[in-house]
C-alpha cells in the first residue's frame, strides 16, 4: 500500500485499448508508480477484489462493463469505495463528465492526457486517498469495529435511535485500595492487562465497550448492530470475563502481585443509542433506564456480594441452561418499582 | 509525405513525454490494432450496429489524437458523433473517406517512425 510522498503508488489503468493503455502506463511509470493494466470493467473489478490499489485510472467507453458501471459498483462496495478514481476519456459532452464525478470520481481528464495534468491530479488523488486510510486508520482505534463500520455506512450525525439490547456495566472491586498498594507504572499495566481480557470477551460475544472510566467499562449488546441473543451474548460474556480474571489471578498470584475481583450487572430492554456529544467530539453510548439499572446493578453486586446481577428481563431473553439464584426484589435509588434480581452462578 | 497527415508538434511531444523507443512500439501497436477498428466499423454498419459502430469510432478518434492525426481523428470524431445513419445515407463513402485517409496515416506514421 501506499505510504507518504507521492511516488511508487500501485496504480490500475484500465482501457479497452491497447494504445491509451500503453501509453497511460507508461506516463505513469515514468513518474514513478507501479501500474497494472486492465481491458474492460469486469477484469478491473476483478483485480481491485483481488489486490490492493491506492488510485484507479477509469476509461469509459468499454465492452463488457463500462466505466459508468465500474464506478456504481464502486461507489456500493464499502471495500472500495473510497478508493480514489480519476476518469481518462475521450467521451465528448459536459453531461458526462458530471456523470462521473456525481458517481463519485475524484476527476475527469480528457484523453490524449497531459502528463503534466495527469501528474498533478494523480498526486492530488493520492493525497485524498493517503488523508482518508489515515481518518480509517484513527477511526479503528479509537471507536469499536462495528460504529466504525456504522460510521462508514450511515456518516455521522448526533442523535439516537431506539433499540432493544442489553447493557453491562463492570469494575474492579476495592480499586482504591489497590491503587495505593503498588506503584502508577503497576496498575496501568494491570489495567491494560485487565482491559485486553475483558474487551476480548465482550467483543467475542458481539457486544461493544462504549465507555471506559477508571476502572469501570459500559458495554452494550445489540447496538449500533441488532443482536438477536443480547441478553444471552451479554450473560456469557460476563461469565468469560470472570472466567478470564479468574486466571489472569492465577498468574497474579504467581508473581507475587495483588489479584483482583470485579462485578457485573446486567439490564434488558429498550434504550436510546446514537452519537452524543457535540459535531467536534462525541461519542457513541445508550441512555434510559436499562443503562440506569444496569449501573445500580453493578453496584449491587458488592452489597449481595455477587460477581454478575441481572434483571428479569434478561433473564426472559436467556436461552434457558444458564443456573440463576433469584436475589427477590430490590429497590434502587431513583426506581419506584421494586426490581427482580438474579444471581448468576459461575462456572458455567 | 507526412505533412498534413501528422501534426508534428504533437508527435514530437508525444515522442518528448513518452520517449522516442516507446513511441516508435506505440506506433506498431497502433498500425496492428487500427485495421481491426476499420473492420469493426465496416461490420457495424453492416450489421446496423450503433453501439459497435460508435465505440469503434470512438476508439480511432482517441488514438489519432494521441499521435497528431489530426485529420483522421476529425473523421473518426464525426462517425462517432453523427452516428450509423449519416454513413447510410451516403452509402458508406464517409468510412471509405476514413480508410483512405487512414492509410495515409498508416504510411506517414512508418516514415516518421524511421526518422
Amino acid at each position: 500500500m501506499h505510504k507518504g510522498g507521492h511516488g511508487g503508488a500501485r496504480l490500475l489503468v484500465v482501457d479497452d485499448n491497447k494504445v491509451n493503455r500503453l501509453l497511460l502506463a507508461r506516463n505513469l511509470e515514468l513518474q514513478g508508480h507501479h501500474v497494472a493494466t486492465a481491458e474492460n470493467g469486469r477484469v478491473a473489478l476483478e483485480m481491485l477484489r483481488g489486490e490492493a490499489f491506492d488510485l484507479l485510472l477509469l476509461d469509459i467507453e468499454m465492452p463488457e462493463m463500462n466505466g459508468f458501471q465500474v464506478l456504481e459498483k464502486l461507489v456500493n462496495d464499502l471495500q472500495l469505495r473510497d478508493l480514489p478514481v480519476i476518469v481518462t476519456s475521450s467521451l465528448e459532452g459536459l453531461d458526462n463528465v458530471v456523470r462521473c464525478i456525481e458517481l463519485g470520481a475524484e476527476d475527469y481528464l480528457t484523453k490524449p492526457v497531459n502528463p503534466v495534468l495527469l501528474k498533478a491530479r494523480i498526486g492530488a488523488g493520492l493525497e485524498k486517498k493517503r488523508l482518508r486510510d489515515q481518518q480509517k486508520e484513527l477511526v479503528r482505534r479509537f471507536a469499536t469495529p462495528e460504529v466504525a463500520q456504522d460510521l462508514q455506512e450511515s456518516g455521522f450525525s448526533l442523535g439516537g435511535k431506539r433499540v432493544r439490547g442489553s447493557v453491562m456495566f463492570s469494575d474492579i472491586r476495592d480499586f482504591t485500595p489497590l491503587v495505593e498498594s503498588q506503584p502508577p507504572e503497576a496498575t496501568i499495566d494491570l489495567l491494560n492487562t485487565y482491559y485486553t481480557l475483558m474487551f476480548n470477551a465482550i467483543s467475542g460475544h458481539g457486544g461493544i465497550v462504549s465507555l471506559i472510566i477508571g476502572d469501570g467499562l459500559m458495554a452494550i449488546f445489540g447496538a449500533p448492530l441488532p443482536l438477536t441473543d443480547h441478553c444471552d451474548s451479554a450473560v456469557r460474556a460476563a461469565l468469560e470475563m470472570i472466567e478470564l480474571i479468574q486466571l489472569f489471578n492465577v498468574d497474579q498470584a504467581a508473581a507475587g502481585k495483588p489479584q483482583i475481583r470485579i462485578g457485573i450487572g446486567i439490564a434488558s430492554g429498550e434504550m436510546v443509542a446514537g452519537y452524543t456529544g457535540t459535531n467536534e467530539r462525541a461519542t457513541y453510548t445508550c441512555i434510559g433506564d436499562t443503562v440506569n439499572l444496569a449501573s445500580r446493578l453493578e453496584v449491587h453486586t458488592k452489597i449481595a456480594d455477587r460477581s454478575i446481577l441481572i434483571d428479569g428481563a434478561t433473564r426472559a431473553g436467556l436461552r434457558g441452561d444458564v443456573e440463576l439464584d433469584a436475589l427477590g426484589p430490590v429497590t434502587f435509588r431513583g426506581k419506584s418499582q421494586p426490581i427482580d434480581v438474579f444471581s448468576v452462578k459461575l462456572g458455567q | 509525405m507526412s505533412e498534413g497527415t501528422i501534426d508534428l508538434a504533437t508527435f514530437e511531444e508525444l515522442k518528448a513525454n513518452a520517449g522516442a523507443d516507446f513511441v516508435r512500439e506505440l506506433v506498431d501497436t497502433f498500425l496492428a490494432e487500427a485495421p481491426a477498428m476499420l473492420d469493426d466499423l465496416r461490420h457495424a454498419l453492416a450489421m446496423n450496429d450503433a453501439d459497435r459502430f460508435r465505440r469503434a469510432a470512438h476508439s480511432l478518434k482517441s488514438n489519432s489524437h494521441t499521435f497528431g492525426a489530426l485529420a483522421l481523428g476529425a473523421m473518426a470524431r464525426e462517425l462517432e458523433l453523427g452516428g450509423l445513419r449519416p454513413v447510410q445515407d451516403a452509402d458508406g463513402a464517409p468510412l471509405e473517406a476514413l480508410t483512405l485517409e487512414y492509410a495515409r496515416v498508416a504510411r506517414s506514421l512508418t516514415e516518421l517512425k524511421r526518422a
